[in-house]
């Protein structure tokens, strides 16, 4: 069962699928009982995965629908930054990633036929923290590593052949059709997450929008396997001579597979350009006559930057590809998606639990809307300064291209992809504005910084501590202040007394702290609020806030 | 190169910058494109003033054409 229709069509030799799973009779077909769970989730790739995984972290047992009988069949979204894999470190996937990935935190631009890159740049400024800039690896891998993690969750179901054909959203919950190959059978639910794809079922059964721009172009993705002594990093080429006028790009995953790119123009027959031959010539005139290999996976895709203008619709609430889309450079999709997922698990367990009104979703609409929005202006800037649409404004990017070799300024105006960041979360309604001078860095809306620290003596990273459920830290020697209900206070001083132990002094630094100086953390290890002096009567109400309590989303 | 102009980055957000320049542009004829730059060019001129760094500018961006 291919998941996408174009795999394959290079040569019979690209991969299929890695392998399938077995499909369960649900004990639902058949019995009147219509059974309910906490939350239904539409579509088994990586962000519903991982958001069934996220709740059940928080104690929300979740069932899994994906209409498919595999993972991803090809390597689709590679690219995992920073801020993903420390997502994935707290649902648990994040060492595997990074032990089966290629690290990479450089970038390489070339210009036309010079052999020497235009300009490099580096994606990691901070060394010390547990994850790079960016892994590749391909998205199965980041799927089944999930998946086994969801099968340890003895509260939550993956249903592979469940596909959701039917969806009632009410004000109270959500009644779900799916159907398998024996039947079709309903489930009832408080909230349904509807991460399934870009072309959401979902979207279109509950008659969604889905507006933005389709960009004019294709690019032809050939991921090939070899054995090559290419840098494992992003070498991105303006107008090189293997494809002339265009660009191109090329990246290394795991098991020497590598991605090469290729800008084919918008007037192209896709037939033509997908047929074994055509194909076979790109990748020669990059690769030259000497080098064997065989393909992983082919695609011809055009893109599209759109979203919903609502991410939350009563209780069905969309994330990932289905809510928003972007073009793939800059690595914005799935890492965009996984932001999604840390954002709304927490959120939604509060309000499940009975612990935070059903208006703390109303922030995850408005601080994901956010994030797209973000992703959807760098993307499309990007995709822009790479497919000139007229005249003039290809004259200014050659003019760029060529002030580049000369000038560090023109440099900044090259615009090869702006790989993703996480989202700060400015004016969120969650976010205490700042009443203390602090530098901006770890402001109110942004993710937490990684660090050393050590914890008992042995030597740990600062993210670990955090995530999951709201932390206080206390810049401060000696015990931790116990009276903040639902804060876990964690001391961090240069001594060993402290709860964390700022080893080499660089969380007070990225946090511009002092003693006496007190974070609210969120559960998805961003910032909720800050203060030079410790006060428990202000960090309770900043906390009411941060759970969309009274002082926010009136 | 050296001299009076200045080489290092000086738009704070380049990419907004340059997106805005390129919009500005949106639906123009070539004659107006070119006018519109013309225009873009004698008012940045005047902004700069300092004649040496205009002189080295005009000579680097004529120069840089026979590469």
């Amino acid at each position: 069962m291919a998941k996408f229709q174009d795999v394959g069509k290079a040569r019979r030799r690209a991969r299929q699928a890695r392998r399938t799973y077995p499909f369960t009779r649900p004990q639902e077909l058949g019995s009147p009982e219509v059974r309910h769970f906490p939350v239904v989730i539409a579509g088994g790739g990586p962000i519903g995965l991982a958001t069934a995984v996220d709740l059940a972290r928080h104690g929300i047992a979740s069932v899994v629908l994906e209409k498919t009988n595999t993972v991803s069949d090809g390597s689709r979204a590679i690219c995992w930054a920073k801020r993903t894999l420390e997502i994935l470190d707290r649902l648990g996937t994040g060492e595997q990633m990074l032990a089966k990935g290629i690290t990479w935190n450089q970038g390489y631009v070339y210009f036309g036929n010079d052999p020497e890159p235009l300009y490099t740049f580096d994606l990691l400024p901070d060394k010390e923290q547990k994850f790079p800039a960016f892994i590749n690896l391909q998205q199965y891998y980041a799927e089944e590593y999930l998946v086994e993690k969801l099968a340890a969750c003895p509260d939550s179901e993956l249903r592979w052949q469940n596909e959701v054909v039917g969806v009632e959203n009410g004000t109270q919950g959500v009644r779900v059709t799916a159907r398998t190959p024996e039947g079709e059978y309903r489930l009832d639910c408080d909230y349904l997450v509807a991460a399934d794809g870009c072309r959401s079922p979902v979207r279109t059964m509950l008659d969604l929008d889905f507006e933005g721009r389709v960009f004019e172009d294709h690019f032809l993705i050939a991921d090939v396997r070899m054995k090559a002594d290419f840098p494992a990093i992003r070498r991105f080429w303006f107008d090189p001579p293997f494809n002339p006028g265009r660009t191109s790009l090329i990246h290394k995953q795991a098991d020497d597979v590598w991605r090469i790119d290729f800008q084919m123009g918008w007037h192209v027959d896709r037939e033509e350009a997908l047929k074994e031959e055509n194909v076979d010539r790109m990748v020669r005139a990059f690769l030259g006559p000497d080098i064997d290999f065989e393909y992983e996976w082919v695609s011809l895709y055009t893109f599209q930057c759109r979203r919903m203008q609502h991410f939350v619709h009563d209780r069905v609430i969309f994330a990932g590809d289905s809510a928003h889309l972007v073009s793939p450079f800059g690595a914005r999709g799935a890492n965009g998606g996984l932001q999604d997922v840390d954002n709304l698990a927490w959120k939604l367990a509060l309000v499940l639990k009975g612990k935070a009104p059903p208006a703390l979703l109303a922030s995850y609409d408005a601080e994901r809307i956010q994030g797209a929005d973000e992703n959807i202006l760098n993307s499309s800037r990007s995709t822009d300064f790479m497919t000139p649409k007229s005249e003039v404004s290809l004259a200014f990017r050659n003019a760029t291209l060529e002030l580049a070799r000369d000038f560090p300024f023109a440099r900044r105006f090259v615009n090869p992809g702006r790989l993703s960041v996480p989202c700060v979360l400015d004016g969120s309604p969650l976010n205490t504005p700042d009443e203390d001078r602090f530098t901006d860095r770890q402001r109110p809306g942004a993710p937490c910084i990684d660090a050393p620290v050590r914890v008992a003596g042995k030597d740990m990273w600062l993210l670990k501590q955090l995530g999951d459920r709201f932390v206080g830290l206390y810049f401060a020697d000696g015990a931790a202040p116990k009276d903040v209900p639902g804060v876990e206070v964690l001391t961090v001083s240069s001594g060993f007394a402290a709860n964390l132990q700022d080893c080499k002094g660089l969380v007070a630094k990225h946090f511009d702290a002092k003693p006496g100086t007190f974070y609210l953390i969120r559960p998805d290890q961003h910032v909720a609020a800050r203060w030079r002096r410790f006060d428990p009567a202000r960090v309770g109400t900043a906390l009411a806030r941060a759970r969309g309590g009274s002082n926010a989303l009136a | 190169m050296p001299g009076k102009l200045r080489t290092e980055p000086g738009v704070a957000d380049p990419d907004a910058f340059y997106a805005r320049l390129i919009e500005l542009h949106e639906g123009l004829s070539q004659d107006e494109s070119n006018k519109l730059n013309a225009k873009i060019i004698l008012l940045l001129a005047n902004q700069v003033g300092d004649d040496a760094a205009l002189q080295e500018i005009l000579e680097y961006a004529r120069n840089s054409l026979k590469k």
